[in-house]
């Protein structure tokens, strides 16, 4: 078996000596480089782009601006599946590029000259003339009744407004006795910093256009590009090498169809687009920023009478993604702590700001910082043992969604919690930590988190997969779910070799997608490449197998269900006597005079399940108050990510996951000038995502609870490591200085205001 | 791929001062861990650039013959961390330079470069402030040598006159002589980050170490150009060795420095700030010095 063990990845050699092919590599150095003109105010519309001085700078090959997109092609960006059914369908509200500004770095031109250099000046030397419009940064000011307007179809700027309604909420709250806690709840606009920026080339071949890009979609990227150019699905090639990190921000269609575009009107000629680190954190997609109100009626002995939620999501400028952040996240509210009396009410907000789109966790870090810190500010109003109010009240065994159907089959939450106060010793820490005076004090915390695996069934769920013998009995396997870095590949090769009954070097992964050939699939997100893709290799293996057992029989005369392969060999189970390898079978089969067959299978798994993913953090931080410092001294995540295919490669994903959730929870922000609307500090300099040297030793532990639903019993793990460091790390700092802190991050400055505000300086 | 004009190579400092003199619009350039990344902003996009990378000359950590330590103007930070002149006299300024980015860039940054760009965030820059350094400058008509606060004329603007270069900074031995000294740098992160305050402290005390003899302190990003702290150091300058008087220093440097309002940081959070690293770098600067303060 090779689902279990901790295998190298299967591109580690490549990757550390430098081999391994991304998109800049792949390019051909005769391509003509474009760079994106982005406009200097936060809303209003371009009058005029004075482009004449920028073209007489040599090496310029042509400038385009948005007075030149003449065929008005509006196309959605989201990774979502495509739906056939119109109401279903993501809003399609982008231009290749646009006279309606709407945020401060929209794409208003574009350059493309013969090398960066020539690129660049030219964009320096382009004059733009803008009427100005009123513009609004604030999700509660964006939907006042005269705040300006970004889209017209959307009044009040409400991209979309869900509730759920449980019980009687109203009613439940005139019981006597109830203790109400209620707060509001803050979380930045963040950027994924993947180490490789955004990129992508285009070029034509025939009537046909390929496009080679940093994408985590690329099927859905082939589609978005056809509805952007109004041209045939089947005329867009696009193809997926390896990536540097995507995190999400590659769930969305970015540049491909302006590169695709640019090459188009260019006569075909190879066209590179690699988007600069400046222009990644503002002008392709950011976290959203959810401000949380929750009202909360407990009972003295730490149940709860009632629960409310309003949730206010800011969406930037354009839909992308749109409300399903949000709805995600106020999802979760009834169902991680389950109580009969629940409102809630989502509300994603256009603004003039940098658009909102899918990030690790996609809306949950958001939801878990509401949801944990306010947890916490209960658990001390009735000085209960945090701990012990949370497993009164977290989703109990045997728990059940209405919607999802997805169900709650072992005491995780538990499970997670005993481990991970053991591992960082807990009890102890906890009593030592009461009541400290002094300018340097310590606390420990921790926070719960709700996730799901995949996106059924609020949308398409399907894997297809491709596999193919050689000669030698090796096989390619080949899959629409990608490798962006996580380790997919390696996953997929255990598994088909599992299921085929080769060894792990027999399975050769096809890592690079390329919609002319690879089997179609919707690419990498909600934590599903693993779940997902498990079906359709297990199913495909199995039908492969069966095509060779069948072969075998030819060969062998021996019934095909008295003929197993193991270890790449066909055996006859009655007396388990090797009669001939995989590859000696295969070449038989290619090479027969009588009956040659390539043996190969294909097949399409429709998923129609979906699976929860718990666990928790622990985190003990030392705050230096004078300094207004948090140093952050241990950390642990818990996760029950059903069986791991490969314990090495999650415990890395967790890693990568938490190292994000610490800079949540202390350091990164992306901050907008008041008065203008640009972006302070996009850049990695100014935007303080934690390094090596901000982190303690991160420690990631599990719980194997097989899966029920899952075709190899393991269920999400890609998002779920993010979702509940930064409220674990707030709760430490509470419990360290006694102060709540309920704007992330935790920033210094933010420390300094709060201590100030409670006498502590 | 940079906008650069043209590249000249000097050989020498004489070379050097020629090819500044044949081309006066030039940026002379070092390890270019600044310059490059402001050519790349578009700052100084199509510049012509003077190299003085090749200049082995101006590389090393040395006596001269007065005693005074004379640190060569390309000396890169991760070689000043680890000279034993700078360790046994100025330890100090060897910490300091290792808080400047990361390794890559303490390898090929040098403290020519970091004093040349005049920024007050520079993790060198307070420390000389905090040794009364002196900053040598060669030129056409020789070289002339200037207190490091002169040199700073305002932010990002150094007292470089035409076709002149910095060869040299040198710390007097009167001015190392018998202190130590500490350095804290208050930034987000613990790496690759700019101060959002930086100061630097250092002491002198009595054979007793009763009495402080001397206190220094000099802060960067507490104004536009590094500065020293010249109230707060009259009040501990003589005076006894006690926590009241760490106290009465600290507090003290609120009527010297200026910290601005920016979005980096808010002026009352720097100040307060301000107050507690020079509390905590004085206390530690007496701890190295052999020195003990009540309470």
């Amino acid at each position: 078996m090779l689902v279990g063990k901790k295998v190298p990845r299967v591109d580690a050699y490549d990757k550390v000596i430098g081999r391994t092919k991304y998109t800049d590599d792949l390019c051909d150095k005769s391509a003509y480089i474009a760079r994106i003109l982005h406009a200097e105010i936060a809303h209003g519309k371009v009058t005029a782009i004075h482009t004449a001085e920028a073209e007489k700078i040599p090496g310029v090959v042509k400038i385009f601006t948005c007075f030149d997109v003449e065929e008005k092609h509006y196309f959605p960006t989201a990774g979502h599946p495509w739906s056939l059914d119109p109401s279903h369908q993501d809003v399609a509200d982008r231009l290749i590029l646009t006279e309606h500004v709407r945020f401060y770095g929209d794409d208003i031109a574009a350059v493309v000259a013969e090398n960066e250099v020539a690129a660049a000046q030219a964009l320096r030397a382009i004059q733009v003339e803008y009427e100005e419009y009123p513009f609004v940064m604030d999700v509660q000011e964006a939907m006042k009744d005269d705040a300006p307007q970004l889209h017209e179809e959307y009044p009040h700027n409400i991209l979309k407004h869900t509730t759920i309604r449980k019980g009687n909420y109203e009613e439940a709250i005139q019981e006597p006795g109830l203790i109400k806690v209620e707060g509001w709840y803050d979380t930045p606009t963040v950027q994924h910093c993947h180490i490789e920026n955004f990129i992508c080339t285009a070029e034509m071949e025939g009537d046909r256009i390929k496009v080679v890009s940093s994408t985590q979609i690329p099927h859905i990227v082939r589609r978005v590009i056809g509805q952007a150019l109004g041209m045939d699905w089947g005329k867009i090639r696009v193809i997926k090498p390896y990536i540097g990190g995507g995190f999400g921000n590659k769930q969305d269609v970015l540049y491909e169809p302006l590169c695709a575009w640019l090459c188009w009107k260019l006569g075909g000629h190879l066209v590179k687009l690699d988007v600069p680190r400046e222009e990644t954190f503002v002008s392709n997609r950011v976290r959203h920023a959810i401000r949380s109100h929750i009202i909360s009626w407990v009972r003295p002995d730490g149940t709860f009478a009632a629960r409310k939620l309003e949730a206010f999501s800011d969406q930037g400028a354009y839909a992308s993604h749109g409300h399903s952040i949000c709805a995600k996240g106020v999802g979760a509210f009834p169902q991680l702590y389950p109580c009969d009396n629940v409102e809630a009410d989502a509300y994603t907000i256009f603004t003039n700001k940098p658009v909102g789109g899918a990030m690790r966790g996609y809306g949950i870090p958001q939801a878990m910082w509401a949801v944990e810190c306010h947890t916490e500010e209960i658990a001390a109003k009735l000085k209960m043992d945090p701990i012990q109010f949370r497993l009164k009240n977290l989703m109990p065994v045997g728990y059940v969604d209405p919607f999802s159907k997805n169900e709650m089959y072992y005491d995780t939450f538990r499970q997670c919690m005993e481990k991970g106060m053991a591992a960082i010793d807990y009890e102890r820490k906890y009593k030592e930590y009461q009541n400290q005076t002094g300018d340097i004090r310590r606390g420990i915390g921790m926070a719960v988190f709700w996730y799901n695996t995949a996106v059924w069934p609020i949308s398409l769920e399907s894997s297809s997969c491709r596999m193919v013998l050689n000669q030698d009995g090796s096989l390619q396997v080949q899959l629409g779910e990608t490798e962006i870095g996580q380790g997919a590949d390696t996953a997929y090769a255990q598994m088909t070799a599992d299921v085929l009954g080769v060894p792990l070097e027999a399975v050769h992964v096809v890592s690079c997608q390329d919609t002319d050939v690879t089997p179609f699939g919707t690419g990498a997100y909600a934590s599903r490449q693993t779940y997902t893709a498990g079906f359709s290799i297990r199913q495909t293996a199995l039908l492969l197998k069966e095509r060779i057992l069948k072969y075998a029989q030819e060969l062998t005369r021996m019934a095909p269900y008295n003929l197993d392969i193991v270890d790449g060999k066909i055996i006859r189970k009655t007396d388990n006597r090797e009669l001939m390898t995989l590859g000696e079978l295969s070449a038989a089969a290619l090479y027969s005079l009588e009956h040659s067959q390539h043996l190969s299978a294909e097949s399409t798994y429709q998923i129609k399940s979906n699976a929860y993913s718990f666990g928790c953090t622990f985190a003990e931080v030392e705050v230096d108050i004078p300094m207004c410092k948090v140093k952050l001294l241990d950390i642990v995540n818990v996760h029950d990510a059903g069986t791991l295919i490969n314990p090495a490669l999650a415990e890395a994903q967790v890693h990568g996951g938490m190292s994000m959730g610490i800079g949540y929870g202390l350091s990164e922000r992306l901050l907008f000038d008041p008065k203008t609307g640009r972006a302070f500090n996009n850049n990695l300099l100014d935007y303080k995502i934690s390094t090596f040297m901000d982190h303690p030793r991160l420690k990631a532990l599990f719980v194997e609870n097989p899966e029920p639903t899952s075709a190899f019993g393991t269920k999400a793990l890609g998002e779920p490591p993010t979702c509940s460091v930064a409220p674990a790390i707030r709760n430490a700092v509470y419990q360290a200085s006694g102060v709540f802190i309920n704007d992330a991050p935790v920033t210094p400055h933010n420390l300094f205001r709060k201590l100030k505000e409670e006498g502590l300086l | 791929m940079y906008d650069i004009k043209a590249l000249y190579e000097a050989e020498n400092v004489p070379h050097a001062i020629q090819l500044l003199q044949e081309h006066p619009e030039a940026q002379i350039i070092a390890g270019g861990s600044d310059v490059l990344v402001q050519m790349r902003e578009g700052k100084r996009a199509g510049k012509e650039l003077v190299s003085i990378y090749m200049i082995d000359d101006l590389r090393g950590v040395s006596y001269e013959e007065d005693g005074a330590i004379r640190i060569g103007s390309l000396t890169s930070f991760s070689h000043i961390t680890r000279d034993p002149i700078i360790q046994k006299h100025i330890n100090v300024l060897g910490e300091a330079v290792d808080m400047v980015g990361g390794p890559q860039i303490r390898n090929i940054g040098t403290i020519g470069g970091n004093t040349c760009n005049g920024v007050t965030s520079a993790d060198s820059a307070s420390t000389l402030h905090a040794w009364d350094a002196i900053v040598e400058l060669t030129g056409p008509n020789g070289i002339r040598r200037i207190p490091i606060k002169d040199f700073y004329i305002k932010a990002g603007k150094v007292d470089l006159q035409p076709a002149e270069l910095q060869t040299a900074i040198i710390i007097p031995k009167a001015a190392y002589e018998g202190y130590q000294g500490h350095y804290i740098k208050y930034a987000m992160r613990n790496a690759m980050d700019i101060a959002t305050t930086g100061c630097s402290v250092n002491v002198k005390l009595s054979a007793d170490k009763k009495i402080f003899e001397d206190v220094r302190i000099a802060y960067g990003v507490a104004g536009p150009v590094p500065m020293r702290a010249p109230s707060a150091e009259a009040k501990a300058k003589g005076k006894a060795v006690s926590s009241a008087t760490v106290k009465e220093f600290a507090q003290a440097v609120l009527d010297d420095i200026h910290p601005r309002d920016s979005w980096r940081a808010a002026k009352d959070f720097r100040q307060h700030i301000a107050v507690v690293l020079a509390e905590r770098a004085l206390k530690e600067s007496i701890r190295l010095a052999g020195g003990e303060i009540d309470g």
